[in-house]
């Protein structure tokens, strides 16, 4: 297994792997102790622990210029409009978008999908036409589609997967067809960290002129996001796993067609000019941020981003590389344990079922081992019924990990095999 | 445990069972013992209407009434909270509607075991204990009907 073949990862240098290395100390949350044992935190699908310069930021701008932004004309507002535009402008730079018009700020993956559901279904979207979703979705690329379909009286088409987890790219092209209108596919699945072939999925619908979504939740802490060169419509990603806060995430959108489609939210900051007959609305991106914005996590964030490019993508990617294959390595000597999701490309996510034990129980057990892993569906239920299981334990790699870590979760499987051994 | 022996009296008997036990293996290692010896769920009551969905794991309730008492057989697809059915079921199982509405299960506070009731936990323990009370309301009313 490897990480993406079209992400190539350089040999890590000794200079890059001691900044990795010495990097775990930056998260303060890290170095606690749970059961009188220090934590081990394998739950970086869910969330990622934040390096201090991210909570930093967020009491300086609690502590220091807490203003509302775009309107005032005092100089804590200009300072924090003008910081928080520049994270803008480093999203922008993160993922390659063209232009700080096209980075939308919502508060999460969730609500840049249902941004799209809303705006696009809602102008596009019509009865008998068509959706394509694959087989690996987590819950949030599903339901938004599902409520649009029911609405409109439109199908749901799903690509299916082969039992390593990967999509069947032959099942996919046969479903695109002229009553397609959406391409939504998640980059990295949460379950499996199966990578899909996104710039393929992608290329193959706009052949036929579809619209395209990339879900990119579980991508951007681990991948290059390159928006132009994938060439998708619609990007969508969260700050909290990617090292930045809750409740902010980001939508990318060409800009074409964010001028086409209408607004998502009413309310402050998205209209222009308002009288007691209409209103005309604001220019991109401001159409789509109705109401104060989450102002001091946006801030945050930028710093978050910025940490990650001060040790680099590269870097942290052939660093996890090396987790997931030493954990590979280690994981596959424990008899009675098996992989859930074995792609060729996928990211520093495992997915495991051990022999007649539930899930939940593995769970509880590493839980007082202080080894923080997920268990149970991961919010892709569709995924677990494919696969025929109620659920998997799940240990997902972030930069801060280590091998004596991944020791220590072989010595807590053994133990949770020992303990519910009948 | 005797025929008239009241909830508390069930409860201070668990806790001393468990005082025993100094670390949390040892009692885990217990409550995965204790639901080896859940007695068999009767298969016909194994069905869709009698499941109490967590998000992780399930667990199958059925209860009835003799002579006024309120009984509960139950299960569970995981271990440990298949244990603490076990001590549920042979906390509240046998006892007059009113007595099962009225206890708070503080026993599992005293042995350590309460976080699994924890509405955070989503193990379906807390739906279990909230549906094991609906029942012995429902045989209450019916009761005093």
């Amino acid at each position: 297994m490897s990480i993406g073949s079209e992400q190539p990862t350089q040999a890590l240098s000794e200079n890059s792997l001691d900044k990795i290395l010495k990097a775990r100390n930056d998260f303060p949350v890290l170095s606690q102790e749970i059961n009188g044992k220090p934590l081990v935190y394998f739950d970086n699908a869910a969330t990622t622990q934040k390096p201090k310069v991210v909570t930093d930021a967020l009491v300086n701008y609690y502590s220091g210029y807490n203003a509302n932004i775009h309107r005032g004309i005092h100089t804590l507002a200009e300072k924090a409009t003008s910081e928080f535009e520049s994270t803008r402008a480093v999203v922008k730079e993160f993922i390659n978008a063209p232009s700080t018009e096209e980075v939308i700020f919502t508060k999460g993956t969730t609500e840049s999908i249902n941004l799209v559901a809303s705006t696009f279904g809602r102008k596009y979207i019509g009865e008998g036409d068509e959706i394509i979703v694959s087989a690996i979705e987590h819950h949030s690329n599903m339901v938004p589609w599902q409520i649009l379909a029911a609405e409109k009286g439109a199908k749901i088409k799903v690509i299916p997967i082969n039992d390593e987890g990967e999509l069947l790219m032959g099942e996919y092209k046969k479903l695109l067809n002229e009553r397609t209108k959406l391409v939504a596919v998640v980059h990295v699945s949460n379950t499996l960290g199966t990578i899909n072939p996104v710039k393929e999925i992608v290329s193959l619908a706009k052949e036929k002129g579809i619209t395209t979504l990339i879900d990119g939740a579980q991508a951007t802490s681990h991948l290059d996001i390159d928006v132009q060169d994938l060439d998708t419509d619609f990007y969508a990603f969260s700050a909290h796993k990617v090292y930045g806060p809750t409740g902010t995430g980001i939508l990318y959108g060409k800009k074409a067609i964010l001028e086409d489609i209408p607004p998502y939210q009413g309310g402050g900051e998205m209209i222009q000019e308002v009288s007691y007959e209409g209103c005309s609305f604001n220019v991109l991106p401001y159409k789509f941020e109705a109401g104060t914005p989450n102002i001091a996590d946006v801030i945050a964030f930028k710093h978050a981003l910025e940490y990650v490019n001060s040790l680099g993508k590269s870097n942290i990617r052939a660093y996890e590389n090396q987790l997931l294959e030493y954990a590979n390595e280690k994981l596959s000597e424990i008899k009675g344990l098996t992989f859930v999701g074995t792609a060729k490309e996928k990211v520093s996510v495992i997915s495991f079922l051990l022999e007649g034990i539930h899930h939940q129980d593995t769970g509880i057990i590493l839980d007082q081992e202080a080894i923080a892993i997920r268990t149970g569906h991961h919010c892709t239920q569709p995924l677990m019924q494919r696969l025929n299981i109620s659920g998997t334990a799940r240990a997902s790699f972030a930069l801060y990990n280590t091998k004596e870590e991944i020791d220590r979760l072989v010595k807590g499987i053994l133990k949770v095999q020992k303990m519910l051994a009948s | 445990m005797s025929e008239t022996a009241s909830i508390a009296d069930i409860e201070n008997e668990i806790v001393e069972e468990f005082s025993f036990l100094d670390d949390w293996d040892d009692k885990y290692t217990y409550v995965i013992e204790l639901g080896r010896k859940l007695e068999p769920f009767p298969e016909e009551h194994r069905k869709d209407e009698n499941i109490i969905k967590g998000c992780q794991s399930r667990v199958w309730l059925h209860s009835y009434t003799e002579n006024g008492k309120v009984y509960f057989k139950a299960d569970s697809d995981a271990m440990i909270v298949k244990g603490l059915v076990y001590l549920l079921v042979r906390t509240l199982s046998g006892h007059a509607p009113d007595e099962i509405i009225k206890t708070d299960l503080s026993f599992l506070d005293k042995i350590g075991m309460k976080q699994h009731l924890s509405p955070t936990r989503s193990n379906g323990l807390l739906a279990m204990v909230k549906q094991m009370k609906l029942h012995a309301l429902a045989y209450k009313s019916k009761i005093s009907e």
